[in-house]
């Protein structure tokens, strides 16, 4: 039997997530174990392992579902396979203790579709992911792709095209949420013998990475759409991928996806035996945050320093070499198949507003988040437009960790602003947003609890757009540095209220006068904070105190004595776990912390089994 | 293969079928045969791999195979159930590789069931 015959004999399809989340945590060490445990059972013809994109529950990797069954196995170790092999791949007894567990109620769910996580979700740019291989083109072929390509080549006019994306209301995913339809009709209608296409994969938000997820899992739906858009644009035979040399899986699954496209003549010269010609190249970046900034990215690929320029004239007129350029994000790429295939009617009937008349008018469609910080499943959702941020957090995010109290929400990463918990039950919808002062961003949402103190991470989100500024203008440069400095000063203590207001007149200063987006959204993190934290500020500030124990200048660690003695019989854990000596005691006696030589990493806090230790 | 033409998108997805029915976990019939203890020790594997056989000969995609374990009437295996969408399951009993020859012909493809190798129709009742 050849290897083509054993696959349509195979009964179980393993599916090992091979995102980058799972491979970090040995999903490789876990195919290898499951491939050595298949063989030894003899289910070689009956079972096959394949590896897929990521399956977005990152927070319990390593993955593996067992289709048919749908059984969702997570938190995988080497030494569980043989069973999870005996008993249920030959046996047919799931395994109970390898699936996912409710936090808070403690019930096992084994079914994939049933976990609150996956079940509250709608896929669209993600509809692949866990069910092909992203290394095997017959497997998105499989699942509808190229489809898209194949009925606007043979049935559609490019400006049937581009009605059907403006009718769908899809707008840009990057963070701009710029009308996809009126960006690709103003490349469409620029003057000019060659035009070119951009994917911008140069997702740099601290802590985000639906396009790395999404590149890694499906690639060629990014592809596909990228042909959609050269097709509807004209004149357009060049693409670019422009993707940060931090992602290499991302990198290596384009080239091949590349590579297959072009095997099967789905890039390159007259495709599908049509006048049509597109192809595509990938551009790697060094990984500067400024360089996902349309302008920057341009300058970069063209190989000058990656800043932007002012858009009097903007890049659908003259982008890439002067040429009218047409750039969406990984996301936006991805979802263009999908609205081609099911139609623009079906995907405006998801989210939020009217689009028929202002392109501005509502949200449609899904958006790729990647939930961080202090919630119980962190990973990779998407979710339709118009769900509130409770829903995302609490349903999908399954409640915060361990029961503690959520304090605020962070969207758009470090341009975007803190969204406080009243206000939680806001539609995800880019003008709600906007309205609260933060944006939809490119999709991070930083859940915070009560143990974040938001003056630290205002200063956090800065410092990194100041290490990011670029430097050509000089509200960035300046700006943010000056902001950063009284942020610090605010943090060690030495903050006055003229700094509060400082602090605001600058914001607005750079958020008028920089050159780019980078700057002009850099002070969104310090404004919402100041706006619905202001009470915190002042407290560092007139009490000189951080009410979440972060900021080391403004707490101070002391041991209860009496705790110590008669609870913990002076047990000398702290004493020895302290990394300054600076904690001094006899067994059986009360401890004490020196204070000129603590260095408030907290540790000793965290070891007392007694909590006789103190901090304020 | 090389270059691709339009028609060539869906003779592509046909051969990848059956591995999308089995990822997706959809099928138009489900046939689950008992690997218990018991089951394996009568020749379940051999069992197992008929039916393997049969979906390849018949070159069908839109089939289900799984296992389970023991349905508690050791004496009776090899056994196995078999679900047409929509319908009630139905059990078969001491199995034998011309038999589940006989069931899939009958039964997962033409939709009638074979009473002489059957032991019950529809599911037990759990409490």
């Amino acid at each position: 039997m050849d290897k083509e015959n054993w696959m349509k004999t195979h009964r179980i399809q393993i599916m090992v997530c091979t995102g980058t989340g799972c491979v970090s945590n040995h999903a490789f060490e876990i195919k290898e174990a499951l491939e050595k445990e298949i063989a030894k059972h003899k289910l070689d013809a009956e079972a096959y392992i394949a590896t897929t994109g990521c399956n977005g529950f990152c927070g319990a990797g390593p993955i593996a579902v067992v289709q048919p069954d749908g059984i969702f196995y997570q938190l995988l170790k080497v030494s569980d396979i043989p069973l999870l092999v005996e008993e249920h791949l030959l046996k047919g007894r799931p395994v109970k203790k390898l699936m996912y567990t409710m936090p808070l109620e403690k019930t096992t769910i084994p079914k994939m579709s049933e976990i609150p996580f996956f079940a509250d979700q709608t896929l669209i740019a993600l509809r692949n992911r866990g069910l092909i291989d992203p290394e095997v083109i017959d497997d998105y072929i499989a699942r509808g792709g190229y489809k898209a390509l194949a009925k606007v080549l043979t049935s559609m006019t490019p400006d049937q095209v581009l009605q059907e994306i403006k009718t769908s209301g899809l707008r840009g995913r990057g963070g701009g949420g710029f009308p996809t339809g009126v960006k690709w009709e103003a490349c469409k209608r620029s003057q000019g013998e060659t035009k070119y296409v951009i994917c911008n994969a140069d997702e740099g938000d601290p802590g985000a990475f639906m396009d790395r997820s999404i590149i890694e899992g499906d690639p060629h739906s990014v592809i596909e759409g990228m042909l959609i858009g050269a097709y509807t644009i004209g004149k357009a035979t060049q693409g670019y991928i422009y993707v940060r040399m931090q992602y290499p899986l991302a990198i290596h699954r384009f080239e091949v996806a590349i590579k297959q496209a072009r095997e099967y003549g789905l890039l390159g010269k007259n495709i599908f035996d049509k006048n049509f010609d597109f192809d595509i190249e990938i551009r790697r970046g060094a990984g500067a945050f400024v360089c996902g900034e349309s302008t920057a990215l341009m300058a970069s690929i063209e190989g000058r320093i990656g800043e932007p320029r002012a858009k009097y004239i903007h890049t659908v007129e003259k982008g890439l070499w002067d040429c009218p350029t047409c750039l969406n994000n990984v996301e936006t790429w991805a979802n263009v198949p999908q609205i081609i295939l099911r139609g623009a009617k079906w995907f405006s009937s998801i989210g939020t507003g009217d689009v028929s008349v202002d392109p501005w008018g509502g949200s449609k469609g899904t958006k790729v988040f990647s939930l961080t910080g202090k919630v119980n499943n962190t990973g990779l959702v998407e979710v339709p437009m118009g769900i509130t941020l409770r829903d995302i957090i609490f349903k999908i995010g399954g409640g915060i960790k361990d029961g503690k109290e959520l304090k605020a929400v962070q969207t758009g990463g470090p341009s975007g602003g803190f969204i406080p918990e009243n206000l939680i039950d806001l539609p995800v919808d880019y003008e709600e947003l906007t309205k609260v002062g933060s944006m939809m961003g490119s999709g991070g949402m930083l859940v915070i609890d009560d143990e974040n103190c938001i003056v630290d991470m205002a200063k956090y989100f800065l410092s990194f757009t100041q290490d990011e500024s670029c430097g050509k203008c000089v509200p960035c440069r300046e700006g943010t540095k000056r902001m950063l400095d009284i942020l610090e000063k605010i943090t060690m203590g030495n903050g006055t209220n003229e700094d509060l207001v400082l602090l605001e007149e600058l914001s607005a200063m750079v958020v008028e006068s920089s050159l780019c987006a980078l700057g002009g959204s850099a002070p969104n993190p310090v404004l919402t904070s100041l706006k619905y934290f202001r009470d915190e500020y002042e407290t560092h500030v007139k009490d000189r105190k951080c009410p979440a124990h972060v900021c080391k200048a403004l707490i101070k660690y002391t041991i209860q004595e009496d705790i110590c003695i008669s609870v913990g019989h002076g047990c000398g854990v702290c004493r020895k776990q302290c990394v300054d000596n600076a904690i001094v005691g006899e067994k059986n006696q009360a401890h004490h912390i020196d204070p000129t030589k603590c260095g408030k990493c907290g540790i000793c806090y965290d070891v007392c089994k007694f909590d006789a230790i103190q901090v304020e | 293969m090389g270059k691709l033409k339009i028609e060539d998108l869906e003779k592509i997805a046909e051969q990848t079928r059956r591995k999308m029915t089995v990822r997706e976990g959809t099928g138009k019939a489900k046939i689950t045969v008992h690997m218990g203890t018991c089951g394996i020790a009568s020749g379940a594997r051999n069992i197992m791999s008929a039916f393997l056989k049969e979906i390849e000969a018949h070159n069908v995609h839109d089939i289900i195979i799984t296992s389970t374990g023991c349905a508690g009437l050791c004496s009776k295996e090899p056994m196995a159930t078999v679900e047409l969408s929509g319908q009630a399951p139905v059990k078969y009993i001491d199995l034998t590789e011309a038999k589940v020859k006989k069931i899939f012909e009958e039964h997962v493809i033409k939709g009638k069931f074979v009473p002489e190798f059957a032991y019950a129709i529809g599911s037990e009742r759990i409490l």
